[in-house]
């Protein structure tokens, strides 16, 4: 393999892994908060998807369909926190994974009353559909490198809510201690609106922009949630941090697996999180007790 | 438990069983075809609430130990003649138990939330595995043409390929995995399994071994998933990936909350409301899952007990149990 072989499968695992760590790190905000895990964080990310599509479909404007997807996932987050979550707090977790569940189905079903179940390509926005020519024969899409700034962008734009802001403050403190974060006058019930309707959100983003490269099929949030669930143990339950050297972890290994291993590439990132949980159970950055 | 109690149960027991027996004479084959299919699924769900009942841990990987044994039976059939049941049965199962102890063995090194995420992601690995290689037939899985034989000395002993034998060797079975699971659940490595459950620290500093108990009972569960497993594809008369899928899992999990938690038969229950409830979407909607999934959340927020909790609304009677039951849950919540 030679350097620019090498430099195009690494920028593919960066952006794989980019993506990914957008979509779980919802997932790991919404568990670190509200102590809930959400299985049908994959099916908003599906969601994402076909919301990007249809919009784009009519509207022509890719930003535009980026932006109502996001929006329309922020409302759909928030009420099903307000319907159906709030009245999960407490309950043991075959309660949140039944209803969760339950969603998926709905979500689904729903999708195939509106959008049907046909694959869709969503073209990308036309001054990032062009290529660079690195040699003769190999170019690398404008877009993936797009995708790449994104989600730094929104990476970035995560990581400094958390660290600097008040509302940051309160987020980590309720991942540390909820009953404390209670007892000293934070309104639980409205920050854990929020976040969960971020974290939907969030997924629907990652399904949004990767939708011109990846096509948008019924199936596409079913592996995302795999997936998520995957980088969210290597990485630790509950830390963003954790997320994103989880996500490139499986960004790095699922790409260069298909490229030196093709056969066992599909099997690689479970190996990968057997050989975590063997050395640390709780994640590479998770705390010992959960 | 009183003898009282214990003595009526018995009494229900006997019922239900007399009238499986006199059902398949009683109605169309279809219907008989579908209690099969309800005993089957209902194995299913028994053997994944000896884990998530009796043993706390909420598993989402069964559906691959189902798939796995089905799969077994697929590949162990030959193309033009039957497969014996004496060697392909323990086959399926063994291969489900075997790969239930390695997907245990590094499960349960993890709790709660983390244990449901590395059970869905195995399981889902061992999905891929048969969707994406082309080893057993890929995403289009295999056609199973014939039936197992069970057969002693050259002589068929019953016909699986017809509805009836097969219906009573399902039957026989679905009673031999409800008096193994009573037994064991009974038993000390019962007791003990529980007691991790309600208080694991302190299970552990009484000196029981709760990690090879928890693997363990799993490893009894994901061969007896193996066993359902075993019959749903032969009575399908093909297998697909989809069966290994977690769906799979979470419906039987739907099943075990409908019948309840912490009983050995309650599952089965789920599984005979759960299959009817769908049977008669199907009949009525094209968009049944849509209906489905509405009821499942219904169901979760209304009655996190399962159906016995509209027991004492009807009845009336069997009470005295009911409020000693809710205590433990209660106090799980906190700690699971």
């Amino acid at each position: 393999m030679d350097l620019v072989t090498f430099g195009v499968q690494l920028l593919n695992a960066i952006q794989y892994g980019m993506v990914l760590f957008l979509v779980a790190s919802g997932l790991t905000l919404v568990f670190g908060i509200l102590g809930v895990i959400n299985l049908a964080h994959g099916a908003f990310y599906m969601i994402g998807a076909y919301l990007a599509y249809w919009i784009a479909t009519y509207s022509g404007s890719f930003a535009l369909a980026v932006a109502g997807s996001v929006a329309i996932a922020f409302v759909l987050g928030w009420l099903m926190e307000a319907v159906l979550v709030k009245r999960l707090y407490g309950r043991d977790h075959l309660a949140q994974v039944l209803l969760t569940f339950g969603v998926i189905l709905v979500l689904d079903e729903g999708r195939q009353i509106l959008f049907g179940k046909d694959v869709h390509s969503v073209a990308p926005p036309e001054w990032l559909a062009g290529t660079i020519q690195l040699t003769d024969n190999l170019s690398y899409s404008v877009y993936r490198l797009a995708i790449c700034v994104f989600c730094l962008i929104v990476a970035a734009a995560i990581f400094w809510v958390i660290r600097s802001t008040k509302i940051g403050m309160i987020v980590r403190a309720g991942a540390e201690n909820r009953e404390m974060t209670r007892v000293l006058g934070i309104k639980s019930d409205v920050v854990n609106r929020y976040v969960f309707a971020v974290g939907i959100a969030l997924a629907a983003f990652g399904g949004a922009v990767v939708a011109p490269v990846s096509t948008v099929f019924p199936g596409m949030g079913d592996g995302m949630l795999i997936l998520s669930f995957v980088v969210v143990v290597l990485g630790g339950l509950g830390s963003v941090a954790g997320a994103a050297i989880g996500a490139l972890l499986i960004g790095l290994t699922d790409t260069f697996g298909k490229v030196f291993f093709p056969n066992v590439a599909s099997i690689l990132i479970y190996v990968l999180m057997a050989a975590v949980l063997i050395w640390r159970p709780n994640g590479i950055l998770g705390r010992r007790e959960i | 438990m009183g003898d009282a109690d214990i003595r009526r149960w018995i009494v229900i027991g006997l019922v239900c069983l007399a009238a499986a027996i006199v059902l398949p004479f009683l109605v169309p084959a279809y219907y008989a075809q579908f209690a099969a299919k309800v005993y089957i699924m209902g194995m299913l769900a028994m053997a994944l609430n000896l884990v998530v009942g009796h043993g706390g841990l909420v598993s989402l990987c069964h559906g691959a130990f189902f798939g796995l044994a089905g799969y077994a039976l697929a590949l162990a059939t030959p193309r033009y003649d039957h497969a014996a049941i004496w060697w392909t049965l323990p086959l399926a199962v063994a291969a489900a138990g075997a790969v239930a102890l390695v997907i245990g063995a590094l499960a349960l090194r993890t709790r709660g939330i983390y244990f449901i995420m590395v059970t869905l992601a195995f399981g889902e690995m061992l999905f891929f595995l048969f969707f994406d290689t082309q080893f057993a037939g890929g995403s289009d899985g295999i056609f199973i043409n014939t039936k197992p034989e069970v057969a002693m000395f050259g002589r068929a002993l019953v016909d699986l390929d017809k509805p009836l034998g097969f219906y009573f060797v399902v039957l026989g079975v679905l009673v031999a995995v409800i008096a193994l699971l009573t037994v064991l659940i009974r038993s000390p490595f019962g007791h003990a399994l529980a007691a991790a459950r309600d208080n694991e620290r302190r299970t552990r500093a009484l000196g029981f071994p709760v990690f090879c108990i928890r693997l363990t009972a799993f490893v009894i569960s994901g061969a007896l998933a193996g066993l359902a497993g075993y019959f749903a594809a032969a009575q399908f008369g093909f297998v697909v990936p989809q069966m290994l899928g977690w769906h799979v899992s979470a419906t039987v999990l739907v099943m075990v909350l409908i019948g309840g938690l912490r009983s050995i038969t309650g599952p089965l229950v789920g599984a005979m409301v759960l299959l009817g409830l769908e049977e008669v979407l199907k009949a009525t909607t094209e968009y049944w899952k849509l209906i489905e999934g509405i009821i499942i959340i219904v169901l979760v927020i209304v009655l996190p007990g399962g159906l016995r909790q509209l027991l004492p609304h009807i009845g009336g009677r069997m009470p005295e149990a009911r409020p000693a039951r809710k205590a433990p849950r209660a106090a799980d919540a906190g700690h699971a």
